[in-house]
């Protein structure tokens, strides 16, 4: 076991190499993903079956092709056509395009769960199309989809372990190399152990964020209040003095 | 051999192609599937009936499980078992990993059976198992049916994953003949298209599934 | 009340006019060939048992439901469609906005926007919608709160007001648009009986102290009485009989007004209505239209 530390600690600088590159290709592929994902999810409601048409389209297809698939395309099929892609850059394309879609269904059911009565309010005060999205529905549906985004993150942050295919040297990589110098249940098992840290800290995250859209929706507290300690005795004081 | 498309080699590789779709990708997609779907019951179950202490612990494993990429638990149980094949690995691997996935789906089908359920076969004097297979899953399950659909279409465009342990399933014949050929566009480009065709319309149909069911509760 | 407004279109254009209006949902006709017209400063009440098509004619008014024929003319202007050389045109989106900017509507179930304050929702279409500034808005939001009563209420979310004070934000988010024409769809509908006065006192003194013509689908026949000049009597998508408060509550000429006025408003036990049916008096020409 000792030998094992030592050889850990010799492998480290290499090992949070590769965790660093994994958020990376995490946080990249997300906010692509995103950006995919409100473009197509909004297109995808249009009232105009060409627009709507090309957007599940797109959204079909990135679904349906397979992540890998998509990512070997990125990376050997388009430097055939002569489009030579950095590995990440393919590799963070492939990760925002396929999670993208997938976003881009949880953004359209979100916001068509906004209440009606919330559109037609909109029309009352003659608000503009884009008014209405951006200053009346998007911010509401914002709090329903973020579970379910929060699942798409994880499955993300999973999925970036499938790189080291494209020549880059993710922390799925790494734990090969250190397992050569240790064994394969200290390695893979510190592997698996640094992942779901990773997919801890941003289940927390975005916890925080549901917390705080929900809070201005004015339902629960704000994030704020749910961080702190509360002095357990404020809601006693509250009922006193109204009884007074 | 510079074109953009070649028709001569996509025709060539479409037989291999659909050689390992058919001997890899279909077979453990069939198989993990239907071991996630009685360990993701048994897993849940038992996340119900075992005392607190057991169940926390339990439902951090599966916690854990669901948490971590199945790419590296392939890669983990690959090396950690030396003597078993790495395609029964990929089926137990893909399995446990979507058991994980499901149990949380039947949590939510077993906590959906209305209370007086319990009470009704309590009131019966109704066993424990009785209760389980008799009133409780039945119609815990029958919700179920459209995720555990879902939950096999996405298993089926992950199973690629398996190339990283070196099992030669649709995605890696595509490249291995790629490599061969010296040209990629057109496996990698059908084998895209296959997944595309296999799941598209089997989503379709898992969605009027779901709706029929939605419709009749 | 008499028309006296200064309009460009002339004193004598109405303030809405519907003509040969028709609305389908499906198969299901629920309004064919509709004409009336609301003058301006009028306060008309539809009543009709449910289904009859009166929100719907609210809804058309406020373009949240499409025309199936015919067509809305605000102060003489189209509102969504046209006829141009004998053929019924859409109207593009702009022009409808232009002319929905008259137009106000309080809501039966209030559709405060829960992203934003009070004061946010109150301001947001004064700012972004009639470019006012942010100062001027929320001076003029803080009037309005002062009017309803939640003058101390500016920062709280709609979720955490009452029904009865969230209406009171909507009436006065309706109003800071200052509207020409007022669309109040059974804006009590929602709420617990004890505090329906509350909102509909608000309402009378808006009624009171403006000119906004007003048109009101409500079941509150007390404030029907109070409020409008005219009431109309809906059936299956039609008028069935229209006259003033007095006449039509006193006098109705039709058996099936008084059957829907003995359904809704008569004290179920005793039979008798909550006001004192006065008098027959000799009907005279010119007193209804």
């Amino acid at each position: 076991m000792d030998s094992n530390i030592e050889a850990l600690v010799a492998a480290l600088p290499r090992v949070l190499d590769g965790v660093w590159i994994t958020i990376q290709l995490t946080l990249g592929g997300a906010a692509l993903a995103m950006v995919i994902a409100v473009i197509f999810g909004i297109l995808a409601r249009s009232s105009r079956t060409l627009v709507r048409g090309f957007a599940r389209t797109v959204i079909e297809f990135f679904r349906g092709t397979s992540l890998v698939v998509q990512i070997f395309w990125f990376f050997f099929v388009l430097p055939q056509l002569g489009v030579e892609l950095h590995p990440m850059a393919a590799g963070i394309l492939a990760l925002g395009l396929n999670y993208g879609a997938y976003a881009a269904e949880v953004v359209r059911g979100s916001i068509n769960s906004v209440p009606t009565g919330q559109w037609e309010a909109t029309t009352a005060l003659s608000m503009t199309r884009a008014q209405r999205m951006r200053r009346v529905i998007f911010p509401q549906a914002w709090a329903l989809m973020i579970p379910s985004l929060t699942n798409l993150l994880i499955h993300l942050l999973k999925g970036t372990a499938v790189v080291g295919t494209i020549t880059i040297t993710d922390l799925t990589f790494r734990l090969d190399s250190l397992q050569r110098d240790t064994n394969t249940f200290f390695a893979y098992g510190l592997g698996l152990v640094i992942y779901f840290v990773l997919a801890y800290i941003l289940t927390l995250i975005m916890n925080a964020l549901e917390v705080q859209a929900k809070h201005r929706l004015g339902r629960g507290e704000s994030l704020k209040e749910a961080l702190s300690l509360r002095s357990p005795d404020t809601g006693v004081e509250a009922g006193e003095a109204a009884k007074s | 051999m510079n074109e953009f498309w070649n028709w001569d080699l996509a025709f060539e590789a479409l037989p291999r192609l659909l050689t390992s779709f058919l001997t890899v990708t279909l077979l453990v997609t069939v198989v993990s599937t239907a071991i996630a779907a009685v360990l993701g019951l048994v897993l849940a179950i038992l996340r119900m009936s075992l005392p607190k202490p057991l169940a926390m612990i339990l439902k951090f494993i599966i916690d854990f499980i669901r948490m971590t990429p199945i790419v590296v638990q392939l890669i983990f149980a690959y090396f950690a078992f030396t003597n078993i094949t790495p395609l029964t690995i990929g089926i137990i691997i893909f399995g446990i990993h979507y058991a994980t996935y499901m149990a949380e789906v039947y949590r939510a089908g077993i906590e959906s059976v209305p209370k007086g359920q319990w009470e009704a076969t309590t009131a019966l004097s109704m066993s424990r198992t009785r209760t389980w297979v008799a009133v409780i899953i039945p119609q815990a399950v029958r919700a179920t049916v459209p995720a555990l659909g879902n939950y096999a279409i996405s298993m089926f465009k992950e199973t690629p994953f398996l190339l990283m342990i070196g099992v030669v399933e649709m995605v890696q014949a595509g490249l291995i003949f790629g490599g061969n050929n010296f040209k990629y566009i057109e496996a990698i480009t059908l084998a895209g298209v296959i997944f595309l065709l296999a799941s598209y319309p089997t989503s379709l149909l898992i969605g009027r599934l779901e709706k029929r069911l939605a419709f009749k509760h | 009340m008499p028309s006296n407004t200064d309009s460009p279109n002339g004193g004598n254009v109405p303030a809405i006019r519907f003509d040969d209006v028709e609305k389908r949902f499906g198969d299901t006709v629920v309004l064919d060939g509709l004409n009336f017209t609301v003058n301006k400063g009028d306060r008309v009440t539809l009543i009709g048992p449910s289904g009859s098509g009166k929100t719907t004619i609210l809804r058309l008014v406020m373009t949240l439901e499409e025309l199936s024929g015919g067509y809305i003319y605000i102060d003489g202007e189209p509102l969504s469609h046209d006829n141009v050389d004998g053929k019924r045109v859409e109207l593009n989106e702009k022009h409808k906005n232009e002319i929905r900017k008259r137009i106000g509507m309080v809501f039966q179930q209030f559709n405060l926007f829960p992203n934003m304050t009070v004061m946010e929702n109150i301001i947001e279409a004064p700012v972004h919608v009639l470019g006012m500034s942010k100062d001027d808005a929320k001076e003029r939001a803080r009037g309005l709160l002062q009017q309803v009563g939640l003058a101390d209420k500016e920062d709280a979310h709609p979720l955490e007001l009452s029904g009865g004070q969230q209406q009171r934000v909507a009436i006065a988010r309706a109003l800071a648009m200052d509207p020409e024409i007022l669309l109040l769809d059974e804006v009590t509908s929602a709420l617990d009986p004890e505090i329906v006065g509350e909102v509909l006192g608000i309402l009378k003194h808006v009624a009171d102290t403006t000119d906004i013509t007003m048109l009101i689908v409500t079941h509150e026949m007390q404030f029907a009485r109070d409020v409008s000049n005219r009431i109309l009597m809906f059936d299956g998508g039609r008028i069935v009989e229209e006259g003033t408060p007095e006449e039509f509550f006193t006098h109705p000429k039709e058996q099936r007004t008084r059957d829907f006025l003995q359904a809704v408003v008569a004290d179920p036990i005793t039979g008798a209505l909550p006001w004192q049916p006065g008098p027959a008096t000799p009907t005279r020409d010119g007193d209804t239209l």
